[in-house]
């Protein structure tokens, strides 16, 4: 049994396990911190952005004006942005039998996977994954579809010239791996191969092996996997949470027994405590407010979202905010708030008691009717003329470098009054910034990511008692800031076995025995003798 | 052999408080606590005194599961659980336990509130009932016990509505609940995979008949009502206030958008108010258009139907009105039907059916004069002069989709269930021809035994599995059976097939060598060395292509038989011919050349006896040989 590491990213995985002739892949994220060395895509003209000085080497030999541009001592490529994909050459993607999706931030890739690469198998994932999937990818193509930039740059990535530049584009991997985005017509296709499976339901591949989600706990139809034949069972642990958020909690015991344990998807942030930075979100956002500023968050449209609106919810009266405008504005603004009202059957208890009332599970409903909550497709259209200040605005993309976001940077970032709350433990804020410097807005960095953390997760190993524990390598050593924090780290007996983007590893397995099915007739004969 | 058992406690050649039990595997399970309409009276509700005369039930039963809100199927549940007594757990999908609880505390109020009867469940029993119950998902297998596992399907219908597959070890049996195969204006069809289970229970509702496709009937509808209001009439439509009413709704909001229509519909007020927000909230159980552009339009968002007051039943001009129950029986229905009766322009349209003693069974067979209630006794009988129609909307599998179902399954056996028995006659017939299965009809009260055939599961060692796949050449040959040596060792109630080294290993047991001799002695003058020198040469000239081998121990070796030659102490001449082999299957080539082959395929246990007689055949040839064979083991 083998396990190939397609991603090297821990909260984007992309493995494929090869298990009794059967060859699966387990989640395929698609990093998209490379687009933070891209110049932001503006909805209407900037005049700063397009006055950004051209790049030319130092002492003068390479001179790529056209394609570079400086900005506060940085460098950005000025072009449509562009993803890391999953490793390609590793292996046959034509080979592969499955695609098991954990949640809908691990399935953007699906298209570069599924499609030009001769697959022709199935993709397996929870009907609130698919939808919530297939959202964000609908929003993905539209951010990028919306302001298309004829200009492509691909001479900075010419390997002698990479190396000239300064960092952190000379340290970029890879580069010539990189991608634009997909077509919405990619997406259908990729979308259409997806077959919807329910909690636990039990999914026979070929006889040989058996799959089954289980809960997470992380967001609406989040899964984590089982993969079991009679005699052998691995588990795979993706983006899960302990915590009391809206989605159904996690199936622990299920986990139990298995020979392997694969690990990902572990809080980006171990030690921001969540409820702590709600807070710090709420007490910020008032006080932007009172000061008669307004707030900006760079957020997806689905997920941590939820949670935000119904915290502010109950925060609104009790603050004063009720005349305050809030605002939520996203091509899949509307379809995401819809759709998280429908899945009652993938939520937490308390809101499954509220769909029996019969009531919407989620309070933004009601933030919707009496008004406070707007939502827009765009800024274009309606929003500009109903847009009143001061006034909170939740928008995409979180990497600040397309979506309607860009135009809020662009309009907001020069006043001190106004406030920019990051949620989104996804993108380095800085790095994120980094284009719009010099910023006289505040910032505030309060990321969100309910995903376990070390101490959650070596409580829950020892529960369910894995044999071995595969890994990403940055799981097994402290985060490079930290290096005196062993805390924050997996410290295990035996330890678990690290992976890195490209690494084959063969598991520990040793299959002994096989089912097999004797006639009734045999055996009574067998009985009988 | 193992049995599944089937005893209907209702909805057995009967419509109505389907109740089912169910034994499998040593499991006994309840499908559905219904409630009869037609009855006031004990035989209401199910008789459970069958499955134990005193006490509780919870020790006599594993689960309860529930396939849809129907009262027919749900309506005897507090009754059990809360005054019978149970506390096992209660299976039921998330719409139907939203549902559920709503439809039995309206049930509750009229039997207990307007006809004042007592010794009835409360609305507390009802709550605590409801605590009992597990919400199940779709296609999630739900692992009741360590053997027990559910798994519930789509079965259309009405909003939640499952059918379920129960599986003990490898015996199972699907319980349809009532289902629609075909997909309606609001929800889909019914579907299940190939799951073979043993007893296929089949509601069997619409047995005999095949109906006409839905949308004549729609158009029929549509036409129906839309004439009446041309011509100024008032159209009632009574209704259940969940299922199809939606469907009904859907239809003529979409034909007043399209037709432009401006006559009001209305929706009497209360339960179904609430129940088109049950609609909206579980709508990922609705149908796929519904579901696909429920964002843009959330078809359960009426735009041209209003809710009704009372009052505007006295309004002139035409008007379309949905009001509860479907039966005619009470409430708001029976009220609006007294006061548009007279009337020859009006129509009442009944989309569904109706159990007798009902004002709607009445009107449905033509009567023309009712007793009302209420009424002095002997006061003037109401005249009947508006147009009465009937259509069936109710959405049951008919006979086609019946088949269908079966085809989906592939069930060994069939029992049909909530249908007339002379109905339920027919499609058994017709099943039992089509399929050839065996088809039961049991009525209520009557046991059901159909003898299952499992296959044993067993493990075997991977190794034991590798060296048999690779004796037969590189790739197995599916279509050929091969045989394979192993043994089979039953421990702990599993089985597990070794090697027999291994199951020696394991059971701590010596290996034991069998092997065979045989005396044969023969007439020959020469010395030892030379006799056997001269079997050497001529054997080797008989069994040509085989291993031959003189040693020089005074041995001859043909593959792995051992050969010796002895003098007879009395007669140098006589000599004894040791011959010695061990239990072996290499030896079978052998035979294959020899004469004698046709003896050992025709009698393949007695293989070592044949080889000896082999041998002593062919020494037979050497002039003057007596036999003398015996089989020792060393």
């Amino acid at each position: 049994m083998k396990l190939y590491c397609l991603s090297g990213h821990p909260t984007l995985p992309c493995n494929v396990l090869k298990f009794k002739s059967t060859t699966i892949m387990l989640d395929c994220g698609l990093d998209t911190t490379s687009v933070l060395n891209f110049l932001p895509l503006p909805l209407v003209h900037s005049p700063r952005l397009s006055k950004l000085p051209g790049w030319v080497s130092k002492d003068g030999t390479i001179n790529l004006e056209k394609e570079l541009k400086e900005c506060a001592g940085r460098v950005f490529v000025d072009a449509q942005p562009e993803f890391c994909l999953p490793e390609r050459e590793l292996l046959d993607l034509s080979t592969i039998d499955v695609i098991l999706i954990s949640n809908y931030h691990c399935m953007m890739a699906l298209p570069y996977i599924t499609e030009h690469t001769g697959f022709t198998g199935t993709v397996y994932a929870t009907e609130p994954t698919l939808q919530i999937g297939r959202l964000l990818m609908e929003e993905l193509v539209n951010f990028m579809e919306r302001v298309p930039k004829a200009q492509s740059a691909t001479s900075w990535k010419n390997k002698e010239i990479q190396r000239m530049l300064p960092g952190p584009l000379k340290d970029a991997v890879d580069v010539w791996m990189w991608k634009r985005c997909y077509s919405m017509q990619e997406v259908n296709s990729a979308l259409s191969k997806v077959q919807l499976v329910g909690y636990s339901q039990k999914v026979e591949l070929f006889g040989a092996v058996q799959v089954s989600p289980l809960s997470s706990g992380y967001s609406l139809g989040s899964s984590n996997w089982i993969i079991q034949s009679h005699h052998e069972k691995v588990s795979y642990v993706s983006g899960s949470s302990l915590l009391t958020t809206h989605p159904q909690p996690m199936d622990q015991s299920s986990l139990k027994n298995s020979d392997v344990l694969i690990l990902t998807g572990l809080t980006q942030m171990p030690t921001a405590n969540p409820d702590g930075m709600l807070g710090e979100f709420c007490s910020n956002l008032a006080m932007t407010i009172r000061a008669g500023g307004n707030v900006l968050v760079p957020c997806y449209s689905s997920g941590v979202i939820y949670d935000l609106l119904e915290c502010l919810y109950q925060f609104i009266e009790s603050a004063n905010l009720g005349t305050t405008p809030f605002y939520f504005i996203s091509p899949i603004a509307n379809s995401s708030l819809e759709f998280s009202q429908i899945f009652a059957e993938w939520l937490c208890h308390n809101k499954q008691t509220k769909v029996y009332l019969p009531e919407p599970p989620f309070p933004h409903a009601e933030l919707i009717q009496t008004n406070k909550l707007k939502h827009y497709p765009s800024i274009h259209g309606d929003f500009s003329s109903e847009f009143r200040q001061p006034c909170v605005v939740f928008t995409g993309h979180p990497s600040l470098r397309f979506g309607d976001v860009v135009h809020f940077m662009e309009l907001w970032g020069k006043s001190s009054l106004n406030t920019i709350i990051f949620t989104e433990p996804d993108f380095s804020y800085l790095d994120a910034l980094a284009p719009y410097q010099p910023l006289a807005m505040k910032c505030v960095y309060c990321p969100i990511d309910t995903r376990l953390n070390f101490h959650q997760v070596s409580k829950l190993l020892k529960e369910v008692q894995p044999l071995h524990v595969v890994c990403p390598e940055q799981y097994t050593q402290p985060p490079l800031t930290q290096s005196h924090r062993s805390d924050l780290m997996l410290e295990l007996q035996p330890p678990p076995m690290p992976y890195r983007r490209c690494s084959v590893l063969n598991l520990p397995f040793r299959r002994r025995y096989e089912r097999i099915y004797i006639l009734p007739e045999c055996a009574v004969i067998v009985a009988l003798t | 052999m193992p049995e599944i058992k089937v005893t209907p406690l209702g909805a057995g050649q009967d419509v109505g408080r389907s109740c089912i039990l169910v034994s499998i595997g040593g499991k006994n399970i309840m499908l559905d606590c219904g409630m009869h309409m037609g009855y006031n009276d004990d035989r209401r509700f199910p008789d459970f005194s069958y499955i134990t005369q005193n006490g509780r039930l919870t020790d006599f039963l594993d689960c309860l599961i529930i396939s849809h809100f129907h009262l027919d199927h749900c309506g005897a549940l507090p009754y059990m659980s809360e005054m019978v007594g149970y506390d096992g757990p209660i299976y039921m999908t998330h719409p139907t336990k939203a549902i559920c609880p709503i439809l039995l505390e309206d049930f509750r109020k009229i039997t207990v509130d307007k006809k004042g009867e007592t010794n009835f469940f409360t609305s507390q029993m009802i709550k605590d009932c409801m605590k009992k119950v597990i919400p199940l998902n779709l296609h999630q297998t739900v692992q009741v016990d360590d053997e027990l596992e559910i798994k519930a399907y789509y079965a259309g219908h009405v909003l939640g509505a499952a059918m379920v597959h129960i599986k003990v070890g490898s015996e199972s049996v699907v319980y349809t609940g009532d289902y629609n195969m075909t997909p309606d204006r609001h929800l889909g069809a019914a579907w299940i995979d190939k799951c073979r289970p043993d007893i296929l229970i089949s509601e069997s509702t619409y047995a005999t008949t095949i109906r006409d496709s839905k949308r004549c009937r729609e158009r029929d509808f549509l036409k129906k009502v839309h004439e009446s209001i041309e011509r100024g009439g008032k159209v009632l439509i009574p209704v259940f206030a969940l299922g199809r009413a939606q469907e009904l709704c859907i239809l003529l909001e979409t034909f007043w958008e399209r037709m432009n229509l401006k006559a009001p519909i209305y929706f009497s007020t209360g339960l179904t108010e609430k129940a088109n927000h049950y609609y909206k909230l579980f709508i990922t159980w609705t149908n796929q258009k519904i579901r696909k552009t429920f964002v843009q339009r959330n078809m359960f968002e009426f735009k041209h139907i209003k809710a009704f007051d009372r009052s505007y039943a006295d309004n002139p001009g035409p008007m379309v009105v949905f009001a509860t129950p479907g039966m005619l029986h009470a409430g708001q229905s029976l009220q609006i039907f007294k006061k548009w009766a007279g009337n020859e322009k009006n129509m009442v349209i009944m989309p569904g059916y109706c159990v007798q003693g009902t004002i709607g069974h009445k009107i449905l067979n033509g009567q023309r004069k009712l007793e009302m209630e209420g009424r002095a006794q002997n006061g003037p009988l109401l005249d009947v002069k508006l147009q009465v129609e009937y259509m069936s909307f109710s959405a049951h599998a008919d006979a086609k989709g019946i088949m269908q179902l079966i085809r989906m399954a592939e069930p060994r056996n069939m029992l049909l269930v909530h249908g007339e028995a002379v109905k339920m006659e027919f499609l058994k017939g017709k099943i039992e021809q089509e399929f050839s299965i065996d088809c039961y009809m049991p009525a209520n009260g009557e046991t059901t035994t159909v003898t299952t055939n499992p296959s044993v599961p067993v493990d075997i060692s991977l190794n034991l599995l590798k060296r048999e796949m690779a004796l037969g050449g590189p790739l197995p040959d599916p279509k050929k059976p091969r045989t394979m040596h192993g043994t089979l060792i039953m421990k702990e109630n599993s089985l597990k097939l070794v090697s027999s080294e291994q199951a020696l290993k394991e059971l701590g047991l010596n290996e034991h060598q069998l092997r065979f001799t045989c005396h044969v002695q023969l007439q020959d003058p020469h010395s030892d060395a030379d006799t056997l020198h001269r079997i050497y040469t001529h054997l080797k000239s008989v069994l040509k292509g085989y291993t031959i081998q003189h040693l020089p121990d005074g041995t001859v070796i043909v593959e792995s038989i051992v050969i010796k030659v002895s003098s007879s102490a009395e007669d140098s001449n006589t000599k004894v011919l040791l011959l010695s082999w061990s239990y072996q299957v290499i030896i079978e080539p052998l035979l294959k050349k020899s004469f004698l082959y046709p003896a050992v395929l025709a009698n393949p246990p007695l293989k070592s006896d044949v080889i000896s007689s082999f041998w002593v055949q062919t020494l037979l040839q050497f002039p003057d040989s007596n036999k003398h064979c015996g089989i020792t083991e060393s």
